[in-house]
């Protein structure tokens, strides 16, 4: 428990150092960060195999995606940056109050989360689960992927154009 | 009693809190790049949710089949958005959503 704690602790505050930080560079190294310990979680919650794709896609991939960006698009000025820490405190100084306000309602309402459901049958091999029960998400994997694809290709095509 | 059932508040109220950083995160800013770091905030925070119930209910193979389809819905999307991201500052020069308020269509 005091482990799963201190991953829990250390995420939040990865995930407060991505948003707070003032650099572009910072947050998608912050982003990396977070997922990885989001990866430690997973595998501390018994899910190696998603933990592994969150690992390797998420904190790998994404954050070269993201860096790429940075990297293509001009850094923001120092006046810009100013502002915006200026800002983003300001006109969101009610927000914590909300969740508070939502917290407290929620609680109120007194909802029953039945927690004790037991699995009599439950699957525990990944591989079998994937290409034998959920084929159709497969399917659909393939789809986005060629979607995502396609749609790449036809930004820079058009950006090329012009 | 279920053991896993002690992980479920704790882990939860954590979960919400990652998913408000997320929120925050997108409301907060102008910069296209940090609204998608706030976006993939939030689906950070669904994964691990989704993985929790898993663990709780025993279906771990279930969730994390789930948990893969939503990654790969994850990247491709972070991928697309970032080519418009790119798109964006090629015609406006600038990251600022405000710029782009004025659309055609």
């Amino acid at each position: 428990m005091f482990l799963n704690m201190t991953i829990l602790v250390a995420l939040l505050l990865a995930a407060l150092w991505t948003v707070m930080t003032r650099s572009l560079l910072r947050c998608a190294i912050g982003l990396a960060f977070t997922s990885a310990l989001v990866a430690v979680a997973m595998f501390r919650l018994n899910s190696p195999v998603a933990a592994v794709f969150e690992l390797s896609v998420c904190a790998g991939l994404i954050s070269v995606l993201f860096i790429s960006t940075i990297t293509l698009t001009q850094p923001i000025t120092r006046e810009e940056m100013t502002e915006y820490v200026k800002e983003r405190v300001k006109r969101f100084w009610y927000l914590p109050f909300i969740v508070v306000a939502a917290g407290i309602g929620l609680s109120l309402l007194h909802i029953q989360i039945n927690l004790t459901l037991p699995a009599p049958e439950a699957q525990t091999n990944v591989r079998s689960m994937m290409w034998n029960v959920r084929q159709l998400d497969l399917l659909g994997q393939v789809i986005i992927l060629l979607t995502g694809v396609f749609g790449i290709i036809v930004l820079f095509k058009e950006a090329e154009k012009k | 009693m279920n053991p896993a059932l002690n992980l479920f508040w704790p882990f939860s109220i954590f979960i919400i809190v990652l998913f408000v950083i997320g929120l925050y995160c997108m409301l907060a800013t102008f910069n296209l790049i940090r609204a998608l770091v706030g976006l993939e905030l939030i689906v950070k925070a669904v994964t691990l949710l989704l993985v929790l119930a898993g663990y709780i209910n025993g279906h771990t193979a279930l969730t994390q089949a789930l948990v893969i389809t939503l990654i790969v819905v994850e990247v491709v999307l972070i991928a697309v958005a970032v080519g418009v991201v790119i798109a964006i500052y090629a015609h406006n020069n600038s990251l600022d959503a405000r710029q782009i308020r004025r659309l055609k269509g």
